[in-house]
């Protein structure tokens, strides 16, 4: 199954559901099913990312990139 | 009288809900903690159409599904069942238009709560500048509220948001519009009827939204302490959950897909969007200072600007608050008559102010800086680029601002945890915070090092004295990792901590904004921590000065250390102070803890010095200046410096002071709590006692621990 860890950098996927501890919050905060995700850049060490998603900007540790799954 | 009415404003964070605050009140403000929680709670009051108002500034939040503590407080004030706080008779949610599907879900939560709503567009401008163009008029039909756009920078702009409130009545909207599947409604008529109704007293208005709080997250059944109500709610939840399951729909996502279905709705044919890729300013400056190599180098940079404010230039301000109050008592002394009152407020009532007043200069400095750096949304970038360095020893990105601050002082840097928004990483860098080398233990290091640790050259071109310091500072910053680490595995949050963190557009920081907060952590700081530390001022005065000696010549006699020979009155008066402190209770107290500290290496002398260094951990060295009655002129490090190296037992004639016994009281000084301003301020920032009391215990026992292990280890080897 790929997830948002796995998006390139500069690139975009759409996501496909999500799971986890943290589901209905990534939910709320726009993870929706059918939504377009955008990696805008990584941090030094490779992690958190910076997604775009709904318009806004929003960092992602890697367990929680690893819960949202993508199309 | 009737009772005020009161407004909450609501919103997600970044949407101006501050700058909206003050525009609103003003500097009628009140900011306190909510009972027992460590979250602030801002009230202020308006006039509106010759109206009284009470305006509450809830936390900003996503959603009205708590995550934070902060986020279920905003929940409890509007379903009405926090006890401290009545329910709002308006409620003025403020939404980003630059981000209005994440905005609009939060709204679509309250607008489900009964109570009447008014929404403020805010940051229209910075949709613009992105290309958004969003119809507040449509947005406002769609809805059934009033939507008010505002720039909420400027004084007119509120006053729109006055003038409509004194205009127009608000009615409640109609909940539900989202229009929940008939799954999810008999799901949520199940809690109601079976857990709601017969177990609980909440008001009609918000059964629906409770019933959907625990539809969607377990979180909030665990919060229920009863077991065995937590048990039977359980199984209610669970049969609800079944309902929506059988129809193939997931429990977790129903509520929020279905409201952004109908969020999609809204904004569609409301909010344009200009086709071509706009790369605005913020991109353009988030390319650079979140670049793997430019930004943490940009991040140290601004680190060491605050340094250096907070070293440097709060150097001339303390000095003058320092000769300040030192006038004061000088003057008050001369002025009234010699006794016990005289030396109350000098010694004790101005010298402890002069101790709370001393801390302000670095306070406001570094508030200064960090309002910046909220206010501009670059504190989220810094958090970002230092997050992955930061987690792996157990902190987080956010942690690091207030981690360095405490180099120069434990006091801003605890202040500025504020910044962190999870609680448990908060605790966890507030519990570790002390560890850093602050600028008050530098006179002791000084003085025992150049007394103690031989001038030699190592490798070369370092000093053994240098790798000395070199060491405290490392000691401390290991110590603190470690601390982080083991506290990470033993303090468990009760709300999971995701770290989905906002980064907010940049903007220009609001230069009232940055005032008011650079003032009001100063007053905070002042009327909160600064009582305390007046108090425990006053009784390490009272423990220092009693009880009185009455006689003034029979010090001679008790003189234990040298030179009964001549005095100059310079010295006579020095002695006498060495002997009244020598007699008083905290002079007793060092001799009784002898016992205790003897194994580290300490006689009674540094056991005086352990207690009024309680006061200020610098104040170590005047405590044995007067008891080795040093004079007040010359080098006085110099004179103390040999009077320790010469002080001998008198029974067996080897000297009391070894290079040991001087790492071991450093090492003490780099790791115990001694110092009352940041009990007081870990006191005020916690809410409680309770984690100023651990702070204290873990930190000395570890103290006590490593100063035994160095002293003995190192006296046997030698």
């Amino acid at each position: 199954m790929k997830t948002l860890s796995d998006v390139k950098k500069k690139s975009s996927a759409i996501v496909k559901g999500v799971k986890g501890s943290d589901t209905l919050r990534l939910l709320e905060m726009g993870f929706t099913p059918g939504s377009k995700v955008e990696v805008v850049r990584a941090a030094p060490l490779g992690f958190p990312i910076e997604v775009k998603v709904r318009g806004y900007l929003v960092s992602l540790r890697k367990s929680e990139a690893e819960c949202i799954e993508i199309k | 009288m009737s009772r005020e009415k009161t407004i909450a404003l609501v919103g997600n964070p970044n949407t101006g809900k501050s700058t909206l605050f003050n525009g609103l009140t003003g500097l009628k403000q009140k900011i306190a903690n909510y009972p027992g929680v460590t979250v602030e709670r801002k009230v202020g009051y308006a006039k509106i159409g010759g109206e009284k108002y009470r305006i509450v500034d809830l936390p900003g939040s996503y959603s009205l599904n708590p995550k934070q503590i902060d986020e279920r407080i905003t929940y409890q004030v509007l379903a009405g069942t926090y006890e401290h706080e009545p329910a709002p008779d308006l409620i003025v949610v403020l939404v980003d238009a630059s981000n209005l599907d994440r905005n609009l879900y939060l709204t679509s939560q309250v607008m489900d709560l009964g109570i009447p709503v008014i929404v403020v567009l805010s940051m229209i401008d910075v949709a613009q500048d992105r290309g958004i163009n969003v119809d507040a008029d449509r947005i406002s039909k769609v809805l059934g509220v009033p939507v008010i756009p505002m720039v909420a920078k400027e004084e007119r702009e509120v006053q729109k948001l006055r003038d409509y409130i004194s205009g127009h009545k608000v009615d409640p909207p109609k909940p539900l519009q989202w229009s929940p599947s008939e799954p999810l409604q008999k799901a949520i008529e199940t809690l109601i009827n079976k857990w709601i109704k017969p177990n609980t007293n909440l008001p009609e208005r918000v059964w629906t939204i409770e019933a959907l709080r625990f539809i969607g997250d377990d979180q909030a059944i665990n919060l229920i302490n009863d077991i065995k109500k937590q048990h039977q709610l359980r199984e209610i939840v669970e049969e609800a959950r079944r309902l929506l399951e059988e129809s193939g729909k997931n429990y977790a996502a129903e509520e929020v897909l279905s409201r952004y279905d109908y969020i999609e709705k809204c904004t569609s044919g409301s909010v344009t969007e200009s086709s071509e890729k706009i790369e605005t300013i913020s991109d353009k400056i988030d390319a650079v200072v979140t670049h793997k190599i430019f930004g943490p180098i940009i991040f140290v940079m601004i680190l060491l600007l605050m340094f250096q404010s907070i070293f440097s230039w709060a150097e001339p301000f303390m000095n003058l608050i320092d000769l300040l109050f030192i006038e004061t008592g000088t003057w008050v002394s001369k002025t009234l008559p010699e006794g016990i009152l005289n030396d109350l407020l000098v010694e004790g009532v101005i010298a402890g102010l002069g101790g709370v007043v001393i801390f302000l200069p670095q306070i406001m400095f570094l508030f200064f800086f960090i309002s910046i750096l909220e206010g501009t949304g670059y504190m989220a970038r810094a958090a970002f680029v230092m997050d992955g360095f930061m987690t792996r020893i157990g902190l987080h990105g956010r942690s690091v601002v207030p981690l360095m601050s405490g180099f120069a002082c434990a006091i801003p840097g605890i202040m500025a945890t504020r910044t962190i928004e999870n609680w448990r990483d908060r605790i966890i860098t507030i519990m570790v915070l002390p560890f850093m080398a602050c600028s008050a233990r530098l006179p002791v290091y000084a003085i025992m090092i150049a007394a103690f640790i031989p001038n030699e050259s190592f490798l070369g071109i370092f000093t053994l004295q240098g790798l000395t310091f070199f060491g405290l500072y490392f000691l401390g910053i290991v110590t603190a990792i470690i601390a982080a680490r083991v506290m990470k595995q033993i303090i468990k949050s009760d709300i999971p901590s995701p770290f989905i963190m906002e980064l907010p557009s940049y903007k220009m920081p609001k230069w009232s904004g940055v005032f008011y907060n650079v003032f009001d952590r100063g007053r905070v700081f002042v009327t909160e921590a600064g009582k305390i530390i007046l108090g425990i001022s006053i009784v390490l005065w009272f423990l220092a000065s009693f009880p009185r000696m009455e006689s003034q010549n029979n010090f001679v006699a008790e003189q234990s250390v040298e030179n009964v020979n001549e005095y100059s009155p310079d010295q006579t008066e020095q002695q006498q102070a060495s002997n009244k402190l020598r007699q008083s209770y905290a002079g007793q107290f060092g001799q009784f803890i002898e016992p205790v500290i003897k194994p580290l290496g300490f006689d009674w002398k540094i056991g005086i010095g352990l207690i009024t260094s309680f006061a200020a951990r610098e104040v170590m060295v005047g405590t044995l200046n007067t008891i080795y009655s040093v004079q007040h002129e010359g080098d006085e490090q110099m004179a103390l410096r040999e009077k320790l190296r010469s002080d001998v037992d008198s029974e067996t004639g080897e000297p009391i002071y070894t290079v040991w016994t001087a790492l071991s009281l450093m090492v003490f000084f780099a790791l115990a709590m001694q110092c009352m301003s940041t009990i007081a301020i870990v006191k005020r920032e916690t809410n409680s006692w309770k984690w100023p009391a651990v702070m204290f215990t873990y930190m000395t026992a570890l103290a006590y621990i490593c100063s035994m292990l160095v002293y003995q280890v190192g006296s046997a080897i030698s």
